[in-house]
C-alpha cells in the first residue's frame, strides 16, 4: 500500500498473502487486545491516582510493537524505546503485572518503583529501558549494536521512537554512526503524525520519515503501521536484513495515538474527523474483522477472549499491583552506586 | 619506577586494559590513526585495530550515547572527549543516561564508562576552549569524577575507573600532558574516592586538585622560605564524592583552610569544600576560610587579560597570608 502524502489513513485492506500462521495470527490478536485494554486500564488507575507523573499510552499503536517484534527474537534482540513504552516491555516478556507494580510505584516494579511509566526496565528480557529525552535512546542504541558486533553473537539491537524524535541532532549522529560501522541495528520510526501537539508538517521539513533514511544510505520502508500483516511483512525483510550483517535499516510505520501525547494533554489540536477517520482502522478491529473472514474466530469467541483478558488484568495484574509492597524509604540511596565496587577501593 | 609523562601513563592503563579485557575499548575525535591529540592513545589502534580504538566523527552527544548503550551490554569503553568544552554537548547522554540509568532501573542496567576530557586554560585558545566543567559533574548523582594531578594518578585512576562498574568521568588538564614524574612499573589501581596529603604541614590547609595542586605545592614551599608558614597540601583527586572525611582531618590539625581552583569560584569546588568544612569542622577553624578561583568571565583570547582571569602561585601566597592577617 502507499500512504498519501498528506498521511491520511488509507483504506486499502487488501493484503497479497499473510505469511503468519494461523496460531500465530491468534495470539497476536489476544496480545493486541491484551495491550489495548491494560493502556485503558492504566488510564482509569490514572484518573484513580494510582499512578502517577507522566503518562504515555499506546492506545493505537497495537500493530507497531507487535508487527516488529512478532519478526524479531523478543527476549533475545535487545529492544529500547521512548517513555511510551510499556507495551514494548511487554512484548519483550516482561511481566505485564511487574509493568503494572511499576506504574503503581511498587518495589515489585520492573524498575522496583525507581523508574515509572517512562523508566520501564527489564535486563533479563533484553528490553533495555524506556527514554524520556525525545531522540536519547538512538545513539544509546547504536551502542548496543556495537556491543553486539564486538561479542560476534547474532542478536539484533531495536530502536522504536517516534516520528518527532527525528527532529533530534542524536537521530543524525546515530544514522551517521550505524551507517559508518555497518551495525546490526533496526530504528523503528513509530510516525503518529504528532510531536506531542504538534502535527508533523508543522515541525518537520521532510514529513515522510523513511526519506530521511536516505541521507545516510541507509534502506528504509514505509507501511501502514495499522495492518499487522503489513507491519510484520515489512519488519521480516528489516529484520533479515539487519541479522544478515547488512548494517543498519529504517522502517517506518505509519499509525496513529487515540489518547493526547500524555496523560496532561488536552488533545485539543487534533482534528475530531482526522480522529474517526484514524479509529476506522484501528489495528485491533481490522485484524479482528481478518480474522473472522478467514474463519479464525466469531464475534462470540472475540467477545468472551475480551471479557477474559478484562478480568484478567482486573483479577491478576491489578491486584498484584495494589497489594504489592511500596519500597523502602530507607533504600532510597540503593542504586545511585554499585555496592561494594572494589575498585572504588584501589582494588582491595 | 620509571618517569612517566602524564599522556604516557595513560597511554600505558589504556593498553593494559585492552590487552586484559577484550571488551574494554577506546572511542574519540582522531584517536585512532592520528594517534591522540595529547597522544593518549598512540600506537594503540596498530596494536588493537579499528573495532577496539575508534575513530569517531565529530559528534560528541552521539558518540558518548553509544559508549554508554554499549557498557549496557558489558563492553567497557574509554571515551576520549577532546576539549571539556565540548563535553557540554554530551551532558544530557553522561547526566541524563550513564548517572541515572542503575537508579532508574532499579539496579538492572549499569554504565560503566570512563569519559576522559581536558579542561582548563592552556594558551590563547579562547572562551570555547578553555573552560573547565568539573563543577557541573561534580553535583550529579551516580557519576563519579576524578581529576589526576601527577602521572602516577592519571595512570592509577584510569586503571580503576575502566574496572569500576559506575560510570567516572576523569577531568584532565591539556598543561599537564607533558608533565613528568615517577609511575611504579607494576600494576596497580588507585581509589576513586578520598584525597592525598601531597605535602605535610602545621599552620594552614592548602586544598587543591589537578592543576592547582600544583600552584598549591609551589606557593607552599615559597611560604616556608619566606614566611615560616608551614602549609599542607591537600589534593583533591577525587571530588564526587568529596573527601569529607580528609578534609576535616587536615583542619583538626592547621585550623585554617584555603581552596585552590582554576575555575570560577561560583558554584565550584570551593564553595563545596567550604560547605563540607562548615558542616563537619567549624569549630576548628581559627580564621574564616578562602578561596583562590578565576575571575568570573569566559577567558579572554589576549594573553596579559588570560593571564589576569587564572590563578597563580602568588595569589595563593597573598591569600595565606591574608588569612593570618599579613601581607607581602
Amino acid at each position: 500500500m502507499t500512504v498519501t502524502p498528506n498521511h491520511r489513513a488509507n483504506n486499502d485492506d487488501t493484503v497479497d498473502q499473510s505469511q503468519l500462521s494461523d496460531e500465530v495470527k491468534l495470539r497476536l490478536l489476544q496480545e493486541m487486545l491484551y495491550a489495548r485494554r491494560f493502556e485503558e486500564r492504566c488510564y482509569e488507575a490514572y484518573v484513580e491516582r494510582k499512578i502517577g507523573g507522566f503518562l504515555h499510552l499506546y492506545s493505537g499503536e497495537e500493530a507497531c510493537a507487535h508487527g516488529v517484534l512478532e519478526a524479531a527474537r523478543p527476549g533475545e534482540d535487545y529492544v529500547i524505546t521512548g517513555y511510551r513504552d510499556h507495551i514494548h516491555a511487554i512484548k519483550c516478556g516482561t511481566d505485564p503485572r511487574a509493568v503494572m507494580a511499576e506504574l503503581f510505584a511498587k518495589e515489585t516494579g520492573c524498575s522496583k518503583g525507581r523508574g515509572g511509566s517512562m523508566h520501564l526496565f527489564d535486563a533479563e528480557h533484553h528490553f533495555m529501558g524506556g527514554y524520556a529525552l525525545v531522540g536519547g535512546p538512538f545513539p544509546l542504541a547504536v551502542g548496543m549494536a556495537k556491543a553486539i558486533k564486538l561479542r560476534r553473537s547474532d542478536e539484533i539491537a531495536i530502536c522504536f521512537l517516534g516520528d518527532a524524535a527525528n527532529n533530534q541532532g542524536t537521530f543524525h549522529e546515530s544514522m551517521n554512526m550505524a551507517k559508518v560501522w555497518n551495525l546490526p541495528i533496526l530504528f523503528v520510526c513509530e510516525n503518529n503524525l504528532y510531536g506531542i501537539g504538534t502535527r508533523i508538517e508543522r515541525s518537520t521539513a521532510v514529513t515522510d520519515q523513511y526519506k530521511r533514511a536516505a541521507a545516510y544510505d541507509i534502506p528504509a520502508q514505509q507501511t501502514d503501521g495499522q495492518d499487522l500483516d503489513k507491519v510484520y511483512a515489512a519488519a521480516r525483510v528489516a529484520v533479515d536484513h539487519v541479522r544478515s550483517g547488512n548494517g543498519p535499516y529504517f522502517l517506518e510505520l505509519m499509525t496513529y495515538r487515540y489518547r493526547g501525547h500524555s496523560m496532561s494533554d488536552s488533545n485539543a489540536y487534533r482534528d475530531a474527523e482526522e480522529e474517526k477517520v484514524w479509529q476506522g482502522r484501528d489495528p485491533i478491529d481490522l485484524w479482528k474483522e481478518r480474522l473472522i473472514n478467514q474463519g479464525l474466530i466469531t464475534a462470540e469467541t472475540f467477545k468472551s477472549m475480551d471479557h477474559e483478558i478484562i478480568e484478567s488484568i482486573e483479577d491478576d495484574v491489578i491486584a498484584f499491583a495494589e497489594s504489592s509492597p511500596e519500597p523502602a524509604v530507607s533504600e532510597l540511596e540503593k542504586y545511585v552506586l554499585a555496592e561494594n565496587d572494589p575498585y572504588v577501593t584501589g582494588g582491595k | 619506577m620509571a618517569e612517566l609523562m602524564y599522556w604516557e601513563a595513560i597511554r600505558r592503563a589504556h593498553d593494559e586494559e585492552m590487552a586484559h579485557d577484550p571488551l574494554v575499548i577506546a572511542m574519540g575525535e582522531d584517536i585512532g590513526i592520528a594517534g591522540g591529540t595529547y597522544k593518549a592513545t598512540q600506537g594503540l589502534f596498530e596494536k588493537y585495530g579499528s573495532e577496539r580504538i575508534i575513530d569517531t566523527p565529530i559528534s560528541e552527544n552521539g558518540y558518548t550515547g553509544l559508549g554508554i548503550g554499549a557498557s549496557f551490554l558489558g563492553v567497557r569503553p574509554i571515551i576520549e572527549i577532546m576539549s571539556v568544552n565540548f563535553a557540554w554537548l554530551a551532558t544530557d547522554q553522561i547526566v541524563n543516561t550513564a548517572a541515572k540509568v542503575r537508579y532508574m532501573s532499579g539496579g538492572q542496567l549499569e554504565a560503566p564508562v570512563v569519559i576522559r576530557s581536558p579542561g582548563g586554560t592552556a594558551h590563547q585558545l579562547g572562551a570555547q576552549h578553555s573552560a573547565r566543567m568539573e563543577k557541573v559533574f561534580m553535583g550529579i548523582a551516580g557519576l563519579r569524577v576524578v581529576t589526576p594531578s601527577s602521572p602516577k594518578q592519571a595512570y592509577g585512576l584510569l586503571k580503576s575507573a575502566v574496572r569500576c562498574n559506575d560510570p567516572v568521568f576523569i577531568n584532565e588538564h591539556e598543561l599537564m600532558y607533558n608533565l613528568k614524574g615517577d609511575v611504579p612499573d607494576e600494576e596497580f589501581f588507585l581509589p576513586l574516592e578520598g584525597s592525598t596529603v601531597a605535602r605535610e604541614g602545621t599552620d594552614i590547609t592548602l586544598f587543591g586538585y589537578n592543576i592547582s595542586t600544583h600552584w598549591c605545592l609551589q606557593a607552599a614551599t615559597e611560604l616556608s622560605r619566606e614566611h615560616g608558614i608551614e602549609a599542607e597540601v591537600i589534593d583533591l583527586y577525587a571530588l564526587n564524592p568529596l573527601d569529607a572525611e580528609g578534609i576535616a582531618r587536615s583542619l583538626r590539625k592547621t585550623h585554617r583552610a584555603l581552596i585552590v581552583e582554576e575555575a570560577e569560584a561560583p558554584v565550584g569546588v570551593g564553595s563545596e569544600v567550604m560547605a563540607i568544612i562548615n558542616e563537619n569542622c567549624f569549630f576548628e577553624l581559627d580564621a574564616a576560610p578562602r578561596r583562590v578561583s578565576a575571575a568570573n568571565v569566559p577567558i579572554p583570547y589576549n594573553h596579559s587579560l588570560e593571564k589576569a582571569a587564572i590563578p597563580n602561585v602568588k595569589d595563593v601566597v597573598s591569600a595565606v597570608l591574608a588569612t593570618f592577617g599579613l601581607s607581602n
